[in-house]
């Protein structure tokens, strides 16, 4: 290779050295016929034509090995470039922002929705859910989830788990760990191996077994060093010790339902929790699980059945109703997203396909000035193969350019935008670049390089040379100009169909905003609060007074106006039943006849804080408390499906407390205005019935609950983040082993809520804004250049008498109609595309006029501001100076 | 010099190796020497392009058919000196007879066509 690469440079000096000698022994010639010598050389030189095309055409006769031609014609292609460097600057960026949001977007679709999960035999994953008459996928209790385990015949291995927080002591200064309580097969039916220990073993997980956890990599080297004789040491935990025998992975980052890789893992049978071993409750859990080899997802809905159905038979106080749901763990994990992502994909690839016409657009202008160029070497018998090679090469070495700083861009924004918006995307952490992204911006590369180049250079490679020469590359042809109206109207529908899409997704994104979710989220803070570990052992009235303390030390917190504890649903964020039926109504013989209704358990002020509207009766007081009788208030839907026109206030309800337990009773003395629990779009198909309790009078065994984790929600005034720390200190204050973690404005949780919508409107709207402005560009190239090539005639018209006016007109209303044709063309094309985004919209319907009519008309003023330009310059033309330069 | 430019003459396709390898058969020749031996053996009508010269010298050595050595000049200039190789010899036998045959075959469907005209 190198001896060859060698021969090659000293061809290339012997060719020179040729050439010259040529023009030497020509001159000499001349002189000899009498030239003077200073006129000799020039003309020699003259003679010989183009010296440097005659080298390219002679260094081709060499036949080197394909390899050396396509260096030679990238080496030929960048001289060429870099002869116009404003015009590859323009091109190559133009490409790598094509390129580049293509390559971002796909590297979000390839680490979403094409990548397996990372673990073994990933099409085999499930969930499982308990179904109930109110929810396909509600949660499974421990009971139900034991005989599942032990009765069915599908699965390799199942397991349950549900996130729990503990209050760390004695490894430093107490603080909060989030952790998850799993049952033992966890991690077995994830496949997922210890860093250091084991997991745990079969049967660790029931009620009363040792205590014993799990550490995650992170927190063994937060809090150990990452030190081996972890193993077998004790962390107290709530204040309780347990006993560390083994670390999960770091890489390990699963994120689903409720479940999410944490620092923590603990057998569920620690839970002092009294309702674990109750058949009736589901305490959150949701279930995990491997088909067994060859087993179908049928197979396995069919035998969970039978399985459910014996459970009801045997257990019907309890079970009756209840089924199993089963979901393909990656359908949970990004079933919604793919349509979101398919939708941006599309965008990204119109905006691809506009850069590509821009790119072809400036290539087809260059290649006029080429025109005389490319018809020589054709004169001179540059095959049609060979020009076209080299005019892809040129285009390929443009587009793998633009590529590398795409891929680039890509990287960078990629990154940027799934840390502004973390929670827009499940699988987020497993999105990056891999060898898949590299093969599709490497194929989007070349497929955009010969797609832009290959147009001009087919064109370009069947010139009409005498014309060509005659004309001195000077005049347009007809069908130049068809091409580039061609051009023009195809990038004007693109862009107003990207246009149509983004102005769907910001009217969808303003509906949701005006939603009224029913409570005011600006200035409520909500955190989380663990009471001292020690206090979990304490009588229910210690605990009581101890939240009493706690909401007095709060309100008195400079910047707080009203507090309230919260505990069992709370809007947006997590969500609590509670089984009831009416005074009067018989007292349902099984629970799956009892009515279902969203609980919340608050405190007097929580009205205020949340500005939840009174609308009947009165809401609660500090006066009703544990010794008081029992009251409850209802909303606004709940009265109207249970109480009608009637007035609620004043009846009474009754609560389920679980088999063997005699009923709660309470007396609804208000009614308040309807919250939107879930989110701010599906409320009203999920249960949205609501029933407030007061904090105090839960019963003794669930105020017993509090002290391990309870929410806190505050209005404050002026800025969360410095009212959040004087709450922290105010709390440290109060029980150095008292913890605040995880705080978050309302705001924030709607923000999250609407994170999927703001993801695609803010992408779609950057695409939407890039596809305008590279339409507006070429629009303006077009025209520019149409008004170039006519400068001669407009000189002459002119000269004729034309006026300014009319030449502006002219040249307007000859970009106008191509504006206006490709507007009529993507009106069309939108109408038929955006449909397919329609389960993506609220509020707005697909074909909605007033987008497709503003947008239409922000891209036609747009075109004709693009066409205004080149046109004043038109006006300008000095009809002398036109036609002298002609 | 109109008339001049319309006596020119465009060369077919395959007859410039012909004619190189024609002018070297008297012995080594460079480029330049070449192309001005053709131009007046012509009688100023067969202008060799030098874009098309080169080219061809060059493709003419890689198939072997001439080779080539630096000179130097009668007025005493390094210059490129082709010369014919035996291959080329060859080969220029098998282009002229080809040429002939065409030539005859072009002249015989002339003068038939003349013949007919005529009758």
């Amino acid at each position: 290779m190198n001896l060859r690469f060698w021969r090659n440079r000293d061809r290339g000096s012997d060719l020179e050295e040729e050439i010259s000698s040529h023009l030497q022994l020509a001159a000499h010639d001349r002189i000899e016929r009498g030239e003077p010598a200073s006129e000799a050389a020039s003309n020699s030189r003259r003679e010989f034509g183009n010296i440097g095309l005659i080298r390219e055409l002679t260094r081709e006769m060499w036949g080197w090995a394909s390899l050396e031609r396509i260096a030679q014609d990238v080496r030929f292609g960048a001289r060429m470039l870099a002869k116009s460097p404003g015009f590859a600057v323009v091109a190559i960026l133009t490409l790598a922002l094509g390129i580049g949001a293509n390559t971002a977007l796909f590297s979000l679709v390839n680490g979403v929705l094409l990548n397996p999960l990372p673990y073994p035999q990933p099409d085999r994953l499930v969930t499982l859910h308990e179904s109930k008459p109110n929810f396909e996928s509600g949660s499974i209790s421990f009971p139900n989830f034991l005989d599942w385990q032990r009765e069915n015949h599908s699965f390799q291995q199942m397991a349950i788990s549900r996130p729990n927080g503990f209050t760390l002591t004695g490894q430093g200064e107490s603080e909060q760990i989030n952790a998850e309580f799993i049952s033992a097969d966890c991690f077995s039916v994830l496949g997922v191996q210890p860093t250091l220990g084991r997991m745990f073993l079969p049967g660790e997980d029931r009620i009363g077994a040792a205590p014993i956890v799990l550490i995650s990599a992170g927190l063994w080297k937060r809090k150990f060093a990452s030190a081996p004789d972890v193993l077998g040491k004790s962390i107290a935990l709530n204040g309780k010790s347990f006993t560390i025998v083994g670390v999960v992975p770091a890489n390990f980052n699963l994120s689903i339902m409720n479940f999410s890789a944490t620092e923590l893992y603990a057998p569920i049978g620690q839970w002092e929790n009294p309702f674990l071993s109750s058949r009736f409750a589901g305490l959150g859990f949701h279930g995990l699980a491997r088909l067994k080899p060859g087993v179908t997802l049928e197979q396995a809905r069919a035998d969970m059945a039978t399985v459910t159905q014996a459970l009801a038979e045997t257990y019907p106080d309890a079970d009756k109703g209840i089924g199993a749901t089963i979901i393909p763990m990656r359908q949970l994990m990004v079933g919604s997203t793919q349509l979101i992502l398919l939708v941006l994909f599309g965008a990204v690839g119109c905006v691809l396909l506009i850069a590509c016409v821009n790119v072809a657009n400036l290539l087809t202008a260059r290649s006029t000035g080429r025109a005389r160029e490319f018809a020589i070497r054709t004169a001179l018998g540059a095959g049609r193969a060979r020009l076209l090679r080299q005019y892809v090469t040129e285009s390929l070495l443009l587009a793998l350019t633009g590529g590398a700083l795409g891929l680039l861009l890509a990287y960078w924004g990629t990154n940027a935008a799934l840390t502004a918006m973390p929670s827009a995307l499940p699988r987020a952490n497993e999105v990056g670049v891999d060898a898949h992204v590299l093969l599709f911006t490497l194929a989007i590369s070349v497929g955009a390089g010969i797609l832009f180049g290959l147009a001009p250079a087919l064109k370009m490679s069947k010139p009409n040379l005498q014309k060509t020469l005659n004309e001195g590359g000077r005049a347009v042809t007809a069908s130049r100009q068809r091409a580039h109206a061609i051009f023009v109207v195809v990038e004007v529908a693109l862009a107003l169909v990207l246009l149509v899409s983004a102005g769907l997704a910001t009217r969808t994104l303003a509906a949701l905003w005006r939603v009224d979710p029913g409570f005011r989220s600006s200035n409520i803070l909500t955190f989380g609060l663990n009471l001292s570990p020690s206090m979990s052992l304490s009588q229910p009235d210690q605990i009581r007074a101890t939240l009493r303390e706690l909401d007095a030390t709060l309100a008195s917190v400079p910047g707080v106006q009203s507090t309230t504890l919260s505990w069992g649903a709370f809007p947006m964020s997590g969500d609590d039943e509670i089984l009831f039926w009416r005074e009067g109504d018989p007292q349902p013989a099984n629970k799956n006849d009892m009515n279902w209704a969203l609980k919340y358990i608050v405190e007097p002020q929580y009205l205020d804080v949340m500005k939840i509207p009174l609308k009947r009766g009165r809401f609660f007081t500090n006066a009703d408390d544990e010794h008081s009788a029992p009251v409850a208030v209802i909303d606004q839907e709940f009265a109207r499906r249970y109480f009608g026109a009637g007035n609620p206030v004043g009846k009474r309800l009754y609560f389920d407390r679980g088999i063997g337990n005699a009923p709660n009773t309470a007396e609804i003395i208000g009614v308040v205005g309807h919250v939107k629990q879930w989110d701010l779009i599906n409320d009203s198909t999920q249960l949205h019935d609501q029933i407030y309790l007061p904090f105090m009078q839960m019963p003794d065994d669930q105020i017993a609950q509090v002290p391990s984790g309870t929410s806190v929600a505050v209005r404050y005034e002026g800025a969360s983040a410095p009212v959040f720390d004087a709450i922290r200190n105010a709390m440290r204050q109060m029980n150095s082993e008292q913890v605040v973690y995880q705080a978050q404005t309302m705001d924030e949780i709607l923000a999250i809520s609407l994170a999927s919508q703001r993801f695609s409107m803010f992408l779609l709207a950057g695409f939407a804004a890039l596809a305008l402005l590279l339409a507006a560009l070429g629009i303006y190239g077009v025209v520019s250049y149409l008004v170039a090539q006519r400068t001669n005639e407009i000189g002459i018209r002119m000269a004729l008498g034309a006026q300014r006016s009319h030449v502006l007109k002219m040249v307007i209303s000859q970009g106008a109609q191509m504006a206006l044709v490709g507007v009529a063309l993507g009106l069309a094309a939108a109408l038929g595309l955006t449909r397919l985004m329609s389960k993506m919209l609220f509020g707005v319907k697909p074909s909605d006029p007033l987008t497709f009519l503003a947008v239409a008309a922000l891209l036609i003023a747009v075109a004709l501001l693009a066409c205004y330009i080149p046109a004043r310059r038109a006006t300008r033309v000095d009809p002398v100076v036109a036609l002298r330069y002609q | 010099m109109k008339k001049r430019y319309q006596s020119r003459i465009e060369l077919l396709q395959g007859t410039l190796d012909l004619l190189i390898l024609q002018s070297l058969i008297w012995g080594p020749q460079h480029g330049y020497a070449i192309s001005r031996n053709i131009r007046s053996q012509s009688g100023q009508i067969l202008h060799v392009d030098t874009g098309s010269l080169y080219p061809a010298l060059h493709r003419l050595e890689k198939q072997k058919w001439i080779a080539s050595d630096w000179k130097i000049s009668e007025n005493n200039q390094r210059a490129k000196y082709y010369r014919l190789t035996s291959a080329g010899r060859k080969q220029l036998a098998t282009e002229r007879s080809r040429w002939d045959q065409i030539c005859a075959a072009v002249a015989g469907v002339l003068a038939a066509s003349k013949r007919r005209t005529a009758s």
